[in-house]
């Protein structure tokens, strides 16, 4: 763990309130899930992001909007951070039609063509592969588009994680590889399952420009992630990020966290990145008691807008159970039709 | 004109590369090599490295760089050199290319075509003879071929590419080298119904791939015999073309499906299934099954060849389904 974060200048502190407010609609959001869990509103796995924030926040703010998203499991606050309305996210999570996929993926499949989201992938590296195939897809056509892909610590244990890297770097695709290492995989920490602990060495291993940055500090990460993606679009093939953060919660609500202390989560509960980023603002005398005020006062609306969005909301009908296992539009299927 | 099937599909792979930009081959040795099997021998030369794409061994990565790139607009070919290597690729396949239409709700198809080899007859052992597209025909999700003919291997290419969702085409290692005819304009096929490669009026022999030919040679010898066989190409392995098994069947009242997968939890046993629920009271006889021995496949050539689907017992299982013990 490193120190707190520099204290924010006045041209930074726009965005460092913005990076503030972001992070506390996930974490208020979250916070209401795990109370809507807990009346069993919401079942299956949830997996919430508490601690975590300042890193989908940082990095999401460096995107545009016609770059693509591939994120895990534990995926609420990337989704509500690139775009996806609170509401269409919670009832997803409830199994309504009004969620943004119907329903049909749950708190750990969240998708979204119109802010090209490509989920919510719940097979521990299994995304990566799919940023790179993306990422290919936008080279070939010409385009200056980034593929972002989050994924944890776990991930580095799996073939995906090794194959996608080389194939990045093989052919210098446009991806910036988002490791949040958390330290735990599920339950086993990184030096109980990793020979080299060092991720952002690994990275480097496969010629990908790679840094470690500080989890906790939002205005750290967005440094990092403007530079990367910066260099990502303009040419420089795939960067990579490790962001040392830590998971304030259970790794699910199944989880009796059996392996590890109450003194370790409390140490880096103390570097709670919302905590961080107001008190260094504040100290700077650039936020008042009042913008504070309205930041959660903000972020209470949007989560209470949501869960009535959610409540209002209606199960798809079992009639349409078997449809999206084949595409409706078979339009251009069978058919013999040439190239658009 | 003259052709083989390794020919009809890379004339299959050439077209689709000329008449759409989306459109690319991705696999091991595809390029340099000229392809595993020789397949795409001289496509490299003709569109260069970028779409004739060799990658390293690494089939789940690039499998998931398929179904990206597929979700990136991009039309890909991807080939596996064998179905025993898919496996490497299986979470990419299953968890990914088969769920994400449905999973998102309907937002987001995988326009991907994974064309791969399958089969033994060539010696090569267990782990590069099985024939495992029945455990693919299993996935809902996912469209499987298998093409048995020079037209098919010719034709369902293009209409794979033109399929919003994953297609996955299997090419029987037997095959490659099989001469024949093809019509010079001979183009894009359908992938939705199975073919009656000969009709006839006593026993449906159903079957698929690789041992389309040696039911074909059953049929010969049967009719001979004075039993005349309705030999069905079922093509489409999922979603099964239903219909035409049972029209079949309420034709000759005795089928044998013909599968070179093994029989414990098969295709053939779900085809054998389908007619037992859905035209129960038009048989004459129980469906018969000719599978592969239920062993991971030997090397020497004659232990292969007696745990394979043969002519002979092809033959004497519809012998049985006429009641005649020959």
């Amino acid at each position: 763990m490193t120190g707190k974060p520099a204290h924010p200048d006045e041209a930074q502190a726009g965005l460092a309130r913005h990076l503030l407010h972001q992070m506390l609609r996930v974490r208020r959001l979250e916070e209401k899930c795990v109370e809507l869990y807990s009346e069993a509103k919401i079942r299956g796995f949830l997996h919430v992001y508490i601690g975590e924030e300042a890193v989908a926040a940082g990095v999401l703010e460096t995107l545009e909007a016609e770059d693509a998203v591939v994120a895990t499991y534990r995926e609420h606050g990337h989704a509500l951070l690139r775009g996806v309305p609170a509401g269409a996210i919670l009832a997803e999570m409830y199994g309504y039609v009004q969620g943004c996929c119907r329903g049909r993926g749950g708190s750990m499949h969240l998708f979204d063509a119109g802010t090209r989201f490509f989920g919510g992938n719940a097979i521990v590296a299994g995304g990566l592969p799919l940023a790179v195939g993306l990422a290919l897809a936008d080279k070939m056509a010409g385009r200056a588009r980034v593929t972002v892909c989050f994924f944890g610590e776990g991930a580095v244990a799996e073939g995906e994680f090794h194959e996608s890297l080389n194939l990045a770097a093989l052919w210098q695709l446009p991806v910036l590889f988002c490791c949040e290492n958390n330290l735990y995989a599920m339950g086993t920490a990184l030096g109980r399952s990793e020979s080299q602990t060092d991720i952002a060495l690994k990275a480097a291993g496969y010629e990908v420009a790679a840094w470690a940055v500080d989890g906790m500090d939002a205005l750290a990460v967005h440094e990092a992630a403007r530079r990367a993606v910066d260099a990502v679009r303009s040419g420089g093939g795939p960067h990579f990020l490790e962001l040392r953060t830590y998971r304030f919660r259970a790794h699910s609500m199944f989880d009796p966290e059996r392996y590890r202390e109450k003194t370790e989560v409390a140490h880096w509960q103390e570097r709670d990145p919302i905590n961080l980023l107001r008190q260094a603002l504040e100290t700077a005398g650039h936020l008042t008691e009042a913008q504070w005020a309205g930041l959660q006062s903000d972020a209470d609306t949007e989560v209470a807008e949501a869960v009535a969005f959610a409540e209002a909301g209606t199960p798809e009908p079992p009639e349409d159970l078997a449809r999206f296992v084949y595409s409706e539009v078979h339009s251009e299927a069978h058919s013999e039709r040439g190239p658009e | 004109m003259k052709t083989t099937y390794r020919e009809a599909i890379r004339a299959a792979i050439r077209d689709a590369l000329q008449r759409d930009d989306r459109v690319f081959l991705m696999g091991e040795d595809v390029g340099a090599y000229g392809g595993c099997f020789a397949v795409s021998l001289g496509l490299f030369e003709e569109f260069g490295p970028e779409r004739i794409r060799d990658t390293p061994l690494s089939e789940s990565g690039f499998v998931g760089a398929g179904i990206g790139a597929a979700l990136g607009g991009m039309r890909p070919i991807v080939e596996i050199m064998t179905v025993n290597f898919s496996l490497l690729a299986l979470d990419q396949i299953v968890n990914n290319a088969a769920t994400l239409l449905h999973m998102s709700g309907g937002q987001f198809n995988v326009p991907l075509v994974i064309r791969m080899t399958t089969g033994a007859g060539r010696q090569l052992g267990a782990q590069h003879s099985h024939s495992l597209e029945g455990w693919y025909a299993h996935i809902p999700g996912l469209r499987i071929l298998a093409a048995a003919t020079l037209e098919d291997a010719r034709g369902m290419l293009w209409t794979a590419l033109q399929d919003p969702d994953p297609v996955l085409i299997f090419e029987h290692g037997t095959l490659y080298n099989m001469p024949g005819e093809l019509d010079d304009d001979a183009g894009p096929v359908d992938i939705t119904a199975a073919a009656i490669r000969r009709p006839g009026t006593d026993v449906s022999l159903i079957t698929y791939g690789g041992t389309l030919p040696a039911v074909l040679d059953a049929a010969g010898q049967l009719s001979a015999e004075g039993v005349d066989a309705e030999v069905l190409d079922l093509r489409v392995l999922r979603p099964l073309d239903e219909a035409a098994v049972l029209a079949t069947v309420a034709r000759t009242h005795r089928a044998v499906v013909v599968d070179e997968g093994w029989r414990s939890g098969s295709l053939s046993a779900e085809i054998s299934a389908r007619i037992t629920e859905a035209s129960f009271y038009d048989l004459d006889a129980p469906v018969g099954r000719v599978c592969s021995a239920e062993i991971p496949l030997p090397y020497a050539k004659s232990q292969e060849l007696a745990a394979l689907p043969s002519v002979e017992r092809i033959v004497r299982a519809a012998r049985e389904a006429v009641g005649r013990s020959g």
